[in-house]
């Protein structure tokens, strides 16, 4: 008999707003407190501190809008925040600021969350969704210059981008995004060309999430469908579909690779989270303890694997953090 | 010695012809007679007639070289040799020899195919027909066959008679292989085209006469679907184009007869030949599509009519070429084996690697039953709730879950469900699918079997009352049947896990001490065990769960109302006439009924009631209908006690047996006579064992046992006993 799931180590509760978008930042060394962000329905951008399990600071720059989608640049000091008000903040929280250093524009009123990318000592590449419905705009942080634009031929009816994720093979190497649209299918685009390099069909539905493993060149989308779908690349830069997953209820809002890339974790319509070993797919846990739709999952960062976290954002206003799989 | 015989005969006068005729053939015969076993090998048939076979070949070869000398000579003598080999049922072992040997000759030289179609030819009459069978039989493809028979059919009437009618109408017992040789034969010359339209006109109106698909047995009518589909593959498309109508025609009675068959399989043929006909007259317009099974018989079927004339020459190698041709095809499939053997150990690497890579994912899972279904809408927890929800919700969520739960909640309220059963039981029997949910014909007939069993009295006699009651759809009656036989059969089989642990609880509860007891005995066995060396063990006793048997109160109730009116016909529904199908059922029902309540008090009233329903019912058309009464009887044999069996129903039993032995010998049905065989055994046996138990008083086993354990323990008993009996005698 197979032991019952575990209980979440503890629960963030105070958010007072259904949480959408959650970044661990506990690599610091011992004075740093583990921080974990979270983006709520609200607007507000709240910083964890993890010892204490209090909010440290509420940040509030997007105007009561729902914010999406939260990540750091360099360590906790830089904080990047998309918000539903259309604008990608950069917050400056070092020595206690809470203050927004620069702001970018989208245009864009979908709910695609933007994909960031370090490319070089303080360099860095973020894509987004842009002005036009199924147009990828790829910008240089800090300069803010745009890279590239990124428009699927016409009479392509992708539909608009769902969930980007930017990556690259080693670290001087070009860098690629993958993209899932509206139409199921996810496609690998080359930045430096704009040009597609492969498309792959891999949902009837929207693909609502992916998340790419670019040592295995292995990546899993899921969609509000029913099903889980593990894609690989092979040399040629195709994308081709290596397995599916049935899944017992329909729609996955959010999937994260953990950083080792042993485990992986889905965010469900169905209020659950569940657990797969990656390198098989195999299910491993199926955590139960929210009472509404899940809307993001987050591994930490920690440096001891054995502190390592798994945090998961839900519409019943809470956070749950969950110890799981930290011996291996 | 066979060149001298037949170099004489050649001009000798009839008698003296005659007489070496029957000597040479019968040399092996005589031989054998006179020698008295010891009979020198040459003059074993199996040897003797492929020797006379080489003989044969070397007489034409010297016929082919006078031939060619220019003088002339009469091959007739050959000709009756041959046949009357043929007519003997020594085909195999001559044709064996001469027809790889002329078919190698006549490939190329148009003398010999000369020499050969007239050898075929000066065959009499009388023997034509095994000459003939034994060359489509040995003939390696229909080319080789056009090659060696000629023109025969064309000129020859007997020969035309046994090619068209014998072989494909009134025989069917060749191989596919045979089939392909013929038809294609008759499609290889234009002359003998024209036989081919009226051998495909003669199936096509045997396969749609509806006496025919009823009477003949399923075996022939798949080969002369066989015949058909290769009859259209052989087929142009202008000659298709001048009997169109009559395809046609006799496409659309043909399907007519064939869906309203009661078996499956013959169902399906119709099916199949009907959308190969379709495909093949409407070449643009719609075609028939038919939903079936898709199977390898299906798709054998499927495969004659696509392929080409000139291919089926290849693969049609009769059995005795094999073993020739075996040498050359033995590195093939050494070949072939060698490569699925690569492949396969490849697949094994593959999935070692894939094992080593999952050797390091440690990750053990955590329990995930808890992971179901999310559902909107809470289920009912009260009988009641369901019977308002199922009459008259309009929440189609709610009704869902109210399907899906009913089955479990009966069963756990029986007593809530015993005040609403006869009402719930027609809620659940005129339920309908509202929206599409996975499995719904199978949720309603589990909570209807779970109705039936929590209260069987009232619900078996609605359930039986309504089998006979006006408006129904045929769907339903054969629902009804259904639900009676999963809930007898369920009363029937002892609880294992419901009434005795409800039993054993309260003893535990009651004496506390029994516990530890057991624990202390348990201790002791163990040390008993471990102390004692065993040389040998006994057969290990199973101890059978035991309990009383919950079907024996109510059998009466599942069984007599279904026997009341089946000849009763209502304005919608005819037993007897048009809906042999549900009879077929019903039949059916019957039996597993009849074998369900061995052991039970009824059981005597019930056998003799169903005998006199079998008895109305012996001489039924409807083959399905007929196997069904067939295991009536078989059931009534293993359920009725032996005694009363004797004592009460001896008359039946009597009738019954006569009636067996007709079945057995004049069934057109293949299944209802292999059937019988076993049964008609069983009666016998049956007969033995009332021998033995009036003898030595022996218990019968069926008696001994009574009512204790599983109704299948007991029968195999039965069975054993029987057949036992019977092959001791």
């Amino acid at each position: 008999m197979a032991a019952p799931p575990p209980d979440p180590q503890f629960v963030l509760r105070g958010t007072s707003a259904a949480v959408h978008a959650l970044h661990f930042s506990c690599g610091g060394q011992e004075p740093d407190v583990p921080i974990l962000f979270s983006g709520s329905e609200n607007g507000l951008i709240n910083v964890w501190n993890l010892k204490t399990r209090r909010v440290d600071k509420a940040l509030d720059g997007h105007g009561r809008k729902s914010v999406c989608w939260v990540e750091t640049m360099d360590g906790k000091d830089r904080l990047l925040s998309q918000g539903r008000d259309q604008r990608i903040c950069l917050w400056d929280l070092a020595e206690g600021r809470t203050s927004v250093m620069d702001s970018v524009f989208t245009e864009s009123v979908g709910f695609c969350r933007c994909s960031l990318l370090k490319v070089a000592q303080g360099r860095w590449l973020m894509a987004m969704a842009a002005k036009a419905l199924d147009e990828v705009q790829v910008l240089e942080l800090p300069s803010k210059t745009s890279v590239c634009t990124l428009k699927p031929e016409a009479g392509a009816k992708l539909g608009m981008p769902m969930c980007l994720k930017l990556w690259q093979i080693s670290c001087d190497s070009q860098p690629l995004l993958l993209s899932g649209y509206e139409d199921g299918s996810v496609v690998l685009w080359n930045l430096s060309m704009g040009k597609v390099l492969s498309q792959l069909f891999c949902h009837q539905e929207p693909v609502m999430s992916l998340d790419f493993d670019s040592e295995k060149a292995k990546g899993i989308s899921g969609s509000s469908e029913k099903v889980l779908s593990i894609w690989s690349l092979n040399e040629q830069q195709n994308l081709q579909v290596h397995t599916t997953h049935r899944l017992v209820n329909a729609g996955i809002s959010d999937i994260t690779i953990r950083p080792d890339k042993k485990i992986l974790a889905t965010a469900g319509w169905d209020h659950r989270i569940r657990v797969f070993g990656w390198k098989k797919l195999k299910p491993l846990a199926v955590l139960d303890y929210h009472t509404a739709t899940v809307h993001c999952v987050s591994f930490s960062d920690h440096k001891n694997p054995s502190e390592r976290l798994l945090a998961a954002g839900s519409k019943d206003h809470r956070i749950s953090i969950w110890s799981i799989y930290t011996q291996t | 010695m066979w060149e001298v015989c037949q170099q004489q005969a050649r001009g000798g006068p009839a008698e003296l012809q005659d007489a070496l005729l029957a000597g040479v053939v019968a040399l092996p015969d005589r031989v054998s007679n006179s020698l008295r076993g010891r009979n020198p090998a040459v003059f074993f048939p199996q040897n003797y007639f492929p020797l006379l076979g080489a003989a044969i070949v070397e007489v034409l070869h010297e016929i082919s070289a006078s031939l060619r000398g220019g003088s002339d000579c009469s091959i007739s003598f050959v000709s009756q040799v041959l046949g009357k080999v043929c007519v003997h049922g020594r085909q195999k072992e001559i044709l064996s020899v001469l027809v790889p040997r002329l078919a190698d000759l006549t490939k190329s030289d148009c003398i010999w195919q000369r020499i050969c179609w007239r050898l075929v030819e000066c065959v009499p009459e009388r023997w034509m027909e095994a000459v003939v069978l034994g060359f489509v039989q040995r003939a390696p493809g229909a080319d080789v066959l056009s090659r060696l028979l000629g023109n025969l059919v064309v000129k020859n009437k007997q020969a035309q008679f046994v090619v068209t009618q014998k072989f494909l109408l009134l025989q069917y017992g060749y191989t596919t292989a045979v089939l392909q040789n013929l038809l294609g034969y008759l499609s290889l010359d234009s002359l003998r085209r024209a036989l081919l339209i009226k051998v495909l006109q003669e199936l096509l109106e045997t396969w749609s006469s509806s006496s025919a698909v009823k009477h003949s047995p399923a075996e022939q009518q798949e080969y002369i679907s066989k015949a058909i589909l290769i009859c259209l593959s052989h087929l142009k498309e202008p000659e298709i184009e001048s009997c169109r109508q009559e395809l046609l025609t006799s496409m659309m009675e043909g399907v007519k007869c064939h869906l309203d068959s009661s078996l499956p399989q013959i169902r399906r043929l119709g099916m199949i030949v009907a959308e190969s006909i379709s495909s093949k007259i409407n070449t643009d317009g719609p075609v028939l599509k038919f939903q079936y099974e898709e199977d390898d018989e299906a798709r054998e079927l499927k495969s004659l009519l696509v392929q080409a004339p000139s291919i089926c020459a290849v693969p049609s190698l009769p059995d005795d070429n094999r073993n020739e041709k075996a040498d050359a095809a033995l590195p093939l499939t050494s070949e072939s084996n060698g490569k699925s053997h690569t492949a396969a150990t490849h697949v094994v690497s593959d999935e070692e690697s894939d094992a080593e890579l999952d050797s390091d994912d440690d990750l053990t899972p955590y329990d995930m039953s808890e992971d179901k279904e999310l559902k909107k809408t809470k289920a009912p927890v009260y009988i009641r709730d369901c019977i308002e929800v199922l009459t008259g919700s309009e929440d189609t969520d709610k009704w869902e879950a109210t399907v899906k739960a009913l089955e479990s909640l009966v069963r756990k309220n029986p007593a809530a469900t015993r005040e609403v059963s006869v009402e719930l039981a027609k809620i659940l029997l005129h339920l309908e699918e509202k929206t599409c949910i996975e499995g719904f014909a199978e949720l309603r007939q589990r909570a209807q079997v779970a109705v039936l069993t929590v209260d069987p009295i009232p619900v078996a006699q609605y359930l039986t009352s309504q089998f006979y009651s006006l408006n129904y759809s045929l769907r339903q009656r054969m629902d009804i049947l259904d639900v009676l036989v999963l809930a007898a059969r369920e009363l029937s089989f002892p609880k294992v896990h419901g009434k005795i642990k409800h039993v054993e609880k309260p003893c535990v509860q009651l004496l506390p001490g029994s516990d530890s007891s057991n624990d202390w005995r348990k201790i002791v066995d163990e040390r008993i065990k471990s102390k004692t060396r065993r040389f040998a063990k006994g057969p290990s006793q199973v101890q059978v769960a035991s309990g009383p048997n919950e079907f024996n109160s109510v059998a009466g109730h599942f069984f007599f109302p279904l026997l009341q009116n089946f000849d009763r016909p209502l304005s919608t529904f005819d037993l007897l006439g048009e809906d042999h199908f549900v009879l077929g059922r019903l039949v059916h029902t019957l039996a597993v009924l009849m074998y369900l309540a061995v052991n039970t008090v009824a059981v005597t009233a019930m056998g003799k009631a169903l005998m006199e329903f079998v008895w109305a019912l012996r001489f039924h058309t409807d083959s399905y209908v007929r196997q069904g009464l067939l295991s009536c009887i078989s059931s009534v044999l293993l359920s009725v006690p032996a005694e009363h069996l004797l004592n009460n129903m001896t008359e039946e039993l009597l009738e019954t047996q006569s009636w067996l032995g007709d079945v057995v010998e004049k069934d057109p049905d293949g299944d209802c006579r292999r059937d019988q065989k076993i049964r008609n055994r069983c009666t016998v046996g049956q007969k033995f064992a009332f021998g033995i138990i009036n003898n030595t008083h022996i218990i019968h086993p069926a008696a001994r046992l009574k009512t204790t354990t599983t109704p299948w323990v007991i029968n195999m008993k039965i069975w054993s006993l029987l057949l036992g009996n019977f092959f001791e005698e």
